[in-house]
């Protein structure tokens, strides 16, 4: 059955090829401290099951070291120029487009075969990695027509993914750090705890103000823990559950999914949730780290207004 | 009595980001603080850091999709990408984000969440789309609304995938509800959540699409 493990191992591969690229690369004048932060996530994937936690710990310490003693940078050559690039956009024409819509099209008619066709009961596919071993064929299949067709020398995408990879630098592994942070503050009963602090002060009496501090309580715990999913159990077992369904009596299907949604529009306002604000700063090298960030709060703050409204409206029949 | 001593490892947190350390550290010396308020030994907090680390590698696969991306780079997609706006008559960003933005959260609440993305999607096609039809509207963009732009593109991502995903029925945090709700003996259908998520995905297509809208106005007029 194919499952995440031989994700980790193909993953391992590019990261050692990133490690290699970036250790070639003589316009980066921290090229080795680029090339050691790689190796370390290329070993992470390919060893992370053999070297125990401890070792784990280990290597997350060498990883925030060469991180954060500033030891990364980004080369400053490009393998073409741009007047090259223009050049070439016309030569290939619109058919550029299809390597990159060979990934997003094999995740979608991937998924459909899979949820909807007997594939999922012949148990080829770990259910739980469907969606990575989708993306990881998708790549596989992009990488083999970009080379059938346009003939890039052979090192070229270990060039190309390096340059990228060194643009996202150390924020690329920050996600799979919070997640770790989350195991932490799980273990350490940071959640049991601000539940605690949010049940002394739930107000008496008015439905509105109970629905306005478990809305605020979803949007502030997530934007502390980056993710809804932590924020949800604590909160519904604070407020949503005792005050807002059992003593004021509201539609549970609202109290959850409205609950739900409020800590999304946390999401959109904090660094903590990494993966969706930091790192496509990163990728799309924004001067401002918290650009959007910036660009989100605007969005977030009417949409969690009117979050409150549904749950105030909808949620309760009077 | 509430211990709210492993609070402080939040704190940590939120001055750490304030003062623009590298968030590597903030998070590990966060972590590694919590941990130790809330009476744990230090090997004991970082075995627990090192499993969440190993845990949660899958987070971090997504970048193998960076040699394509990247190769296909090198033979001009983004340029491609820019061409293909430009042709276009009445492309605005606004409208082009809008489409984009109603795409991403009817194939979200279809489940077909990882179709599209940041890596995916924005990177190599919509980000630049959006900068060729600004600069359509606007003439030569400064850098200030170059960055506004990109920052603009990855944001109408996020806010289609959050508020397109829970229409669909086995994501994640459908099951998460149902799950919690069932802890306490209330008994709810993926069904009867998903439906009550259908009013704040319009809420969120309004509220992006107007402010889109009113963006694509402010490059018109500053022309």
């Amino acid at each position: 059955m194919i499952n995440l493990h031989w994700l980790y191992v193909l993953a391992g591969a590019v990261f050692a090829g990133f490690a290699i690229g970036s250790a070639r690369d003589e316009t980066n004048p921290k090229r080795w401290g680029n090339a050691i932060f790689w190796l370390l996530v290329m070993l992470s994937f390919w060893f992370g099951d053999l070297i125990g936690d401890l070792g784990n710990g280990v290597l997350v310490l060498a990883l925030v070291a060469t991180a954060g003693t500033n030891r990364l940078s980004r080369g400053t050559s490009e393998s073409t120029s741009l007047e090259e690039r223009r050049r070439s956009s016309e030569r290939y024409g619109n058919k550029l487009f299809v390597p990159a819509l060979i990934i997003p099209f094999t995740a979608f008619v991937g998924t459909l075969l899979f949820n909807y066709t007997a594939l999922k009961r012949l148990g080829i596919i770990d259910p739980k990695a469907v969606t990575l071993v989708l993306l990881g064929i998708g790549v596989i299949i992009a990488m083999l027509t970009c080379y059938i067709w346009l003939r890039p020398p052979p090192t070229a995408p270990i060039e190309e993914g390096s340059r990228l990879m060194n643009g996202v630098g150390w924020a690329a592994v920050l996600p799979q750090m919070l997640a770790a942070l989350g195991t932490i503050f799980a273990a350490a009963g940071v959640g049991s705890t601000i539940g605690a602090v949010a049940g002394e002060i739930i107000p008496n009496g008015s439905i509105f103000l109970a629905v306005l501090l478990y809305a605020l309580g979803m949007v502030v715990f997530t934007m502390i823990m980056g993710n809804a999913f932590a924020a949800f159990p604590v909160m519904a077992a604070a407020i949503g559950i005792p005050i807002l369904i059992h003593s004021d009596g509201g539609n549970p299907a609202v109290i959850g999914a409205v609950g739900m949604l409020s800590g999304f529009c946390g999401t959109l306002m904090t660094p903590m949730a990494a993966n969706f604000n930091i790192v496509p700063a990163a990728l799309l090298e924004l001067k401002n780290q918290y650009g959007v960030i910036r660009a989100q709060v605007a969005t977030a703050i009417p949409l969690l207004i009117a979050n409150i409204l549904i749950l105030y409206f909808a949620g309760f029949h009077r | 009595m509430i211990d709210y001593w492993p609070l402080l490892g939040i704190a940590l947190v939120v001055i750490g980001f304030a003062l623009r350390f590298n968030p590597l550290l903030v998070v590990a010396v966060a972590g590694i603080v919590t941990g130790l308020l809330g009476h744990m030994g230090f090997l004991k907090v970082l075995g627990t850091l090192g499993h969440g680390f190993n845990e949660n590698r899958y987070v971090s696969i997504i970048w193998i999709i960076l040699p394509v991306i990247g190769l296909l780079e090198r033979y001009g997609l983004q340029q491609r990408a820019r061409t293909l706006i430009g042709g276009i008559r009445g492309a605005t960003m606004g409208r082009l984000l809008i489409i984009y933005l109603g795409f991403r959260q009817i194939l979200s609440a279809l489940g077909l969440t990882s179709v599209a993305g940041h890596a995916q999607t924005v990177r190599p096609l919509v980000a630049p789309m959006a900068l060729a039809a600004a600069e359509k509207q606007h003439g030569k963009l400064d850098e200030e609304t170059i960055e506004r732009v990109k920052a603009i593109s990855a944001a109408t991502d996020n806010v289609g995938l959050f508020f397109g995903e829970d229409i669909f029925l086995a994501v994640a945090s459908i099951l998460l509800i149902q799950g919690a709700m069932a802890g306490f003996g209330i008994q709810l259908t993926p069904f009867q959540l998903s439906v009550w998520a259908i009013p704040s995905a319009i809420a969120a297509f309004l509220i992006q699409a107007t402010r889109l809208i009113l963006f694509d106005r402010r490059l018109a007029r500053r022309q």
